[in-house]
């Protein structure tokens, strides 16, 4: 084994480790304790973290290997959301067609757009996929009302045909796989004080991430990827040794194009609700800071971009005035006043701030993402930093 | 990486003891609960989830405010506001079922996908058992679709799109607050006697359900009177500038302009129709009117002076002299120090109501709730006597009529109550054709 096929397989196992336990390892506070703010481990977030996981693995495929920046991601998400609703009111509420529809049709999506946007690079490429997002969002939110439902978002009506399902009379139908109902918890108990919840939903977001995972892994590794990563160094060249990058620029548009499709059935079959501001250009800028974030062109790195800014959004969102006046209450009145003036903006609505704020102390001190920091935390612990120093520090990307 | 050693099996062993681990000495609890979120402590949680960014953060805001005083009041503390004039005498102040109410609070940015993220996050992490809120019927129909299949109550706050107890009606989910048909019913008349028979109606209306439903609401109602619809242009929610929208306007041949907007798109079109001059215009031999179909004291505010003589309907309003409106201003206005708006006042009557339905019933399951409030009749929460439909879970009461005041005495007195239209012209039947195509389905306690 080599000495990089031996670190993808430990990577996978610790990737495959937290994602499988994360519902415990998430919920490190005693749910009724004042900590218990900052849990993350139920159902609806974890699944947010890993499916904004796989969404932000596949951007990165594009962005992070050839470096062709889209900024109209987002619109694959929907689409993909959307597919897989309409495959929920018309076929089944079984998430396999679903997922399948949604990642076919994104596909597609993304073929088209991809083809025309790759005849240019660079910040024109940028602006025309961002382009096509938001006509996308506002085809999804105006003209095409009949299939998208504009604002309010496709829903699941009892009185869609669903030709495949016996009809459930009038209880509301649940998406399942096989049987599985998705937001059935399959087990739950407290211990030590922490409330754990397993849900079916969460392990099959979980699998599909461990694959997806994988399958990018597998890109990075391949010559395809190489190729790609030739794209990002210097297309000229390769543009003059002969070499037609389009195909190479195309296939990996549409493979991320279908990663971002995948996420977006995912999210539907989680929560089978598919609105049009899932294709905002916000939600395309969301997973370029994630890969960012998490540092571009690393494996691990967006997963835990996506994870970060998910979990900021919604923990730090919730922190309202009440929880912080609980905080503070054991200073003197004038100062717990003061301190809840000091940091009610960076939280609540206000947490967009601390969230620019992090990204901005990201971009300029460790410009390879959370990856970059802990390569060199593992480098300072090692004492790698000490002997690099002198010498030219190799550019590798940290993995 | 290479310091130590491990290989794959070591991995699949060590995660296999520690998972084991775990699993030891659990205590099974889904099976115990009987619905979900059925409270075993001594709090019961509600949530309160409120837009508090975006074009109706003002409603979100004020609706916030209404739901404090509303736990204040249920837990004993404050002056009781309308529970002492509310009909029902359940509630004793120490709480609902014995248990002190708590809340958290989540932000629906006005996004459905948001809202949903903040509602589950209340039920499965918080363990709300009943949400309410929503300012924009896109939200509160994205939550109410939730709240049916999580296994919770959710009491509409601000929603007035007819598809909220019409094609999307859950049974999980009540509805305080009118529509845009009973809109339409109350202002129909008034707009005949004071505009006249000989209109044309040019709608700018937000491009979502709300809109839709308000706009064809306000179509029906116009044209029975003989009215012109000139055109009805879709403008997006949160446009901020609409004058690419009110250009076309005065080119139209209408004489009456009909703003099927709320919150700040309504401030923003309002303002600057008024600033193109359009109400000094004559039209067709008409002086230019506007119409503003569903009111509220905040907007009000926001617009200034331009509101003055305009029509538009509210679900309740400030100034209102009943028992249960005095109680509520004067509790809010105490602890706030400003008269409660419209969404306040949903907001706190459908806390009330819920908690008035859990202490009925003696059970927070929500088909106890479901049974205890449908064909629930009540007063005395300041719109006079109420019903909560069965069949579809809309409140039917009377819908006040209001005009912009032409000499406002403070910056809060700025509508005049123009006709409280009475219950049985508001009144339709549950298949109606605006309201068809949905279904309540059965309660879901979840769990």
């Amino acid at each position: 084994m080599t000495d990089t096929k031996r670190n993808d397989v430990i990577l996978l196992l610790v990737v495959a480790f937290f994602a499988l336990f994360a519902p415990i390892i998430l919920n490190p506070f005693p749910s009724d304790g004042p900590l218990a703010q900052f849990n993350a481990g139920y159902p609806d977030l974890m699944q947010r973290f890993v499916i904004y996981g796989i969404f932000a693995i596949g951007f990165n495929i594009l962005f992070g290997l050839t470096g062709y920046l889209s900024f109209g991601h987002a619109a694959f998400l929907g689409v993909g959301s959307y597919s897989a609703v309409w495959m929920f009111k018309l076929l089944s509420m079984n998430i396999i067609p679903a997922i399948v529809l949604g990642v076919l049709i994104s596909g597609l999506f993304a073929l088209v757009i991809g083809f025309i946007s790759l005849r240019r690079s660079g910040i024109y490429f940028s602006i025309l996929t961002l382009a096509f997002a938001q006509m996308s969002y506002n085809l999804a939110y105006s003209v095409f009302t009949p299939i998208t439902n504009g604002e309010t978002g496709l829903q699941i009506l009892l009185s869609d045909p669903r030709i495949l399902d016996a009809p459930t009379g009038t209880a509301q139908p649940v998406t399942s796989l096989f049987g599985l109902e998705m937001r059935d918890t399959f087990l739950a108990f407290e211990y030590l004080g922490r409330d754990f919840q397993f849900t079916y939903g969460y392990y099959v977001c979980a699998i599909i991430l461990l694959i997806s995972f994988y399958i990018s892994m597998r890109i990075f590794r391949s010559p395809f990827g190489t190729m790609l990563r030739a794209v990002k160094t210097n297309q000229n060249r390769l543009s003059y040794t002969g070499v037609n990058t389009r195909p190479y620029t195309l296939t990996a548009f549409v493979i991320s194009g279908m990663y971002a499709g995948l996420a977006g059935a995912l999210l539907a079959c989680m929560d089978p609700l598919a609105g049009a501001e899932r294709m905002q250009w916000t939600a395309s800028g969301e997973v370029v800071l994630m890969t960012i974030l998490g540092g571009a062109g690393t494996l691990l790195g967006p997963v835990l971009g996506a994870g970060f800014i998910k979990y900021f959004e919604n923990i730090l969102s919730r922190i309202n005035d009440n929880v912080l006046e609980a905080w503070f209450a054991f200073m003197p009145d004038g100062m717990s006043d003061f301190f809840v003036v000091i940091v009610h903006p960076f939280v609540g609505k206000g947490w967009h701030l601390t969230l620019g704020l992090m990204f901005m102390a990201v971009v300029i001190f460790l410009p390879g993402g959370l990856m970059d920091g802990a390569k060199r935390i593992i480098d300072w612990v090692s004492g790698k930093n000490r002997a690099s120093k002198r010498g030219a520090k190799a550019p590798a990307p940290a993995e | 990486m290479s310091g130590f050693s491990m290989n794959r099996r070591g991995v699949l062993k060590s995660g296999a003891v520690l998972g084991a681990g775990l699993a030891m000495p659990t205590i099974f609890t889904s099976a115990a609960r009987a619905y979900t979120n059925e409270p075993t402590g001594a709090n019961v949680t509600l949530g309160f989830n409120v837009p508090q960014s975006g074009a109706y953060a003002d409603e979100g805001a004020d609706e916030l405010r209404a739901y404090e005083l509303a736990v204040e009041h249920l837990n004993g503390e404050g002056d009781g506001g309308m529970l002492n004039t509310f009909s029902s005498k359940e509630l004793g102040g120490n709480g609902v079922n014995g248990k002190k109410v708590a809340f958290v609070t989540g932000d629906t940015q006005t996004k459905s996908d948001a809202a949903r993220a903040s509602a589950q996050s209340m039920i499965q992490k918080d363990g709300a058992v009943m949400i309410t809120g929503g300012s924009s019927s896109g939200v509160a129909i994205a939550v109410q679709g939730l709240c049916q299949e999580a296994g919770v109550i959710f009491m509409a706050g601000l929603t007035h799109s007819n598809d909220t107890t019409g094609k999307d009606k859950k049974a999980n989910g009540f509805r305080h607050f009118f529509n845009t048909e009973m809109s339409g019913a109350a202002l129909g008349p008034i707009l005949e006697s004071n505009y006249g028979k000989e209109r044309t109606a040019y709608h700018l209306t937000a491009d979502y359900t709300w809109g839709w439903s308000q706009e064809g609401s306000m179509k029906t109602y116009t044209e029975s009177i003989g009215w012109n619809t000139a055109a009805a242009v879709r403008t997006p929610l949160g446009a901020g500038d609409f004058s690419q929208y009110l250009t076309p306007v005065l080119n139209s041949g209408a004489d009456t302009l009909i703003l099927n907007h709320y919150g700040r798109d309504m401030v923003n079109s309002l303002t600057q129709a008024v600033q193109f001059g359009m109400r000094d215009k004559v039209v067709n031999g008409n002086d230019f009117v506007v119409v503003v179909p569903l009111y509220s004291r905040l907007m009000a505010q926001g617009a200034g002076d331009n509101v003055k003589g305009i029509f538009g309907s509210t679900n309740w309003h400030w100034s209102l002299q009943d028992e249960g409106s005095k109680a509520f201003v004067k509790s809010f206005g105490t602890k706030y120090g400003f008269p409660p708006s419209q969404a306040a006042h949903t907001c706190y009557c459908q806390t009330l109501l819920y908690a008035d339905a859990a202490q009925r019933a003696g059970t927070f399951n929500p088909c106890g709730i479901v049974e205890a409030l449908e064909g629930f009749e009540f007063d005395g929460l300041g719109n006079g006597p109420t019903l909560y439909r069965a069949e579809d879970h809309q409140c039917f009461k009377p819908v006040l009529v209001v005009k912009g005041k032409d000499n406002p005495t403070s910056q809060y007195d700025l509508l005049e109550v123009v006709d409280v239209t009475p219950t049985e012209q508001v009144m339709y039947a549950p298949d109606h054709p605006d309201f068809a195509g949905g279904d309540l389905g059965e309660c879901n306690p979840g769990a």
